[in-house]
């Protein structure tokens, strides 16, 4: 088939969030066109901040995604605080943290769980799963709930909550008032450790490409709502020199920006990358049930990330637990803070990778540039470039499997469209 | 019937038409004429929709839709009887949403005996939209069908 030219089209991808889809062109044994097409509108969320008080930002941002709406509100509050000048510690920060891992769960066990594991199973969707697998999808149903538990008792709602603020939170809970969530995560990290062991026996394909893993690095603990910015190259800045070191391309089949390496080229954030950098700041017994599962050092099949957002639901389940029991409450619920012009960065690990703001902000408070960089956008290039490199070995399987597995390859990443859309450079020429 | 009656209004407040389902179950509320049921507003999560299930033996869900018809038609949908339509409300294809909910609950068998979804077809989704009239009055037609459904089998 030297000189057939065979296309793959995905019109619509499934179970991932926002609108977007999958052309693939093969000559021969060679992928000659590959475009993760994101063809969701454009929504415009940094010219939109611009003007608006810097107290907005949290609440405005959230609304950029319904599945990630933590990480916005924690990037958007730490970034603020950066420009004025403050730190969110102790009490207030475990909360942050504590709501951050509700948010973890809720995600990584929908995707992992709900949305691709049918795909290794042979399932169109969970719906068909839950026939034969009844007791796993009540599980997984079991261990979302107990997620969107603990945001909405800290988040006032599990979809776009509403308690972060630019300081701290708008209220705080009373030690006794966390006694009942402790007792039910409890149930949910044992429930997790079974999910974790059970995503190890799923049929895993066989695939290994190195990409660098960019990622976050905090000081004795896996990274989730702070730390430097590393990459398994060796690089290590600190936040506010993202711009440094990554930029952004505009290609003409995608309204999403691809995140690069500037001079480098693209690598990869999210479980993967994160497993990389930090598998070591994660509890022995939690590292014991993970190679259990098949994960022992470092990970470079993308297939491999259902089972790393199982480990890292575990982990979320445990430092919740932990966040809680070391949890006293904080004097008040904002630290005090004067308004001031400045800018500020902060970049935190969503679900799906790091997420990176910017904010400057005027005498007044009032926002004059936003910038946020999320991880979908970071991650296309590495998902096209992952079906460059897999299609060739799949060649041999009729088109509605070989469109299977590259529908699978992209839910690797569980691509957030709707994040990734947010902003779109206008390029605007007059000629006169 | 001696059990839980659940209602459980389905969208968005600041999306336009997608606010019809949380405006007929806050209209429902506030009319306190339905005091066996326990009314339920929600943002389309379907774990959470789920959770709902699990002690109902009726629930009844209102949701804005797409679909053929004009805005501001209502189509009534006895979930027990027939499938989910998916497409009607597969408006984000990542949300495990109302038609996924009902779906997996009946492949697990923990579909209420009674489930009962109003869809009701919007025009306009834009953030911070004005909902489109023609849905804005078939809130008020759902809230009195509802209203005479819960009491004709309460």
């Amino acid at each position: 088939m030297s000189d057939t030219e065979r296309r793959v089209v995905v019109r619509n991808l499934a179970r991932v969030e926002g609108e977007g889809a999958l052309h693939l062109r093969v000559r021969g044994s060679t992928v000659v066109e590959c475009q993760l097409r994101i063809f969701e509108p454009p929504r415009f969320f940094e010219a939109l901040l611009e003007g608006r008080d810097h107290g907005e930002a949290p609440d405005i941002t959230s609304r950029i995604c319904g599945i990630c709406p933590i990480a916005y509100q924690v990037g958007a509050a730490r970034a603020m605080e950066a420009a004025l000048g403050i730190e969110v510690d102790g009490p207030l920060r475990d909360l942050r943290r504590l709501i951050y891992c509700g948010e973890w769960i809720e995600s990584q066990i929908l995707h992992a769980g709900m949305l691709h594991a049918p795909d290794f199973l042979g399932y169109d969707d969970a719906i068909a799963m839950a026939k034969d697998h009844p007791d796993r999808v009540r599980q997984v149903l079991r261990l979302k709930q107990l997620g969107n538990r603990i945001v909405r008792e800290l988040g006032g709602r599990e979809i776009h909550p509403v308690n972060v603020r630019v300081g701290g939170f708008w209220s705080t809970p009373r030690v006794r008032e966390l006694a009942p969530l402790r007792e039910a995560l409890l149930e949910g990290r044992d429930l997790a450790t079974d999910f974790v062991r059970w995503t190890g026996t799923l049929p895993i394909p066989d695939f290994h490409r190195e990409v660098p893993s960019v990622g976050l690095l905090a000081d004795g603990e896996y990274p989730i709502d702070r730390g430097d910015l590393v990459a398994s190259d060796g690089l290590h800045i600190p936040v506010d020199r993202f711009l440094d070191h990554f930029e952004e391309e505009q290609v003409p089949w995608s309204n999403a920006l691809h995140g690069l390496r500037t001079g480098q080229g693209a690598y990869r954030v999210g479980p993967i990358a994160r497993w990389n950098l930090n598998h070591d700041q994660l509890p022995a017994w939690i590292r014991d049930v993970a190679r259990g599962a098949g994960l022992d050092g470092p990970c470079h099949n993308p297939f491999r990330s259902i089972v790393v957002r199982a480990v890292e639901a575990l982990y979320a389940f445990d430092e919740a637990l932990r966040l809680i029991d070391g949890y006293v409450a904080p004097p008040a619920p904002t630290v005090p803070h004067a308004v001031r012009a400045g800018t500020g960065a902060a970049c935190t690990e969503a679900p799906r990778g790091i997420c990176w703001h910017r904010y400057t902000i005027d005498n007044d408070g009032r926002i004059v540039s936003a910038r946020i960089v999320p991880p979908t956008s970071q991650n296309q290039r590495t998902i096209e470039d992952d079906l460059r490199h897999m299609v060739p070995g799949w060649l041999d399987v009729d088109d509605a499997t070989l469109t299977w597995r590259c529908e699978q390859a992209v839910r690797n990443y569980d691509p957030c469209i709707s994040c990734a859309t947010h902003f779109l450079k206008l390029d605007l020429r007059r000629d006169h | 019937m001696n059990g839980i009656t659940r209602v459980i209004g389905i969208g968005n407040a600041y999306r336009g038409d997608d606010a019809a389902g949380i405006r007929v179950a806050k209209a429902l509320r506030d009319a306190k004429v339905i005091p066996p049921a326990r009314i339920h507003q929600c943002d389309g999560d379907g774990t959470a929709i789920m959770g709902w299930f699990r002690d109902a033996d009726r629930v009844i869900l209102i949701d804005a839709a797409e679909g053929d018809g004009e805005p501001g038609t209502i189509r009534r949908i006895d979930a027990v009887a027939e499938p989910m339509p998916r497409d009607l409300f597969a408006r984000f294809s990542h949300t495990f949403g109302i038609a996924e909910a009902i779906e997996t609950a009946r492949s697990l068998g923990e579909l209420p005996g009674t489930t009962v979804v109003y869809a009701i077809v919007g025009a306009s989704w834009e953030p911070g939209g004005a909902m489109t009239p023609a849905v804005a009055k078939a809130v008020n037609e759902a809230v009195r069908t509802i209203t005479a459904e819960l009491k004709d089998r309460g």
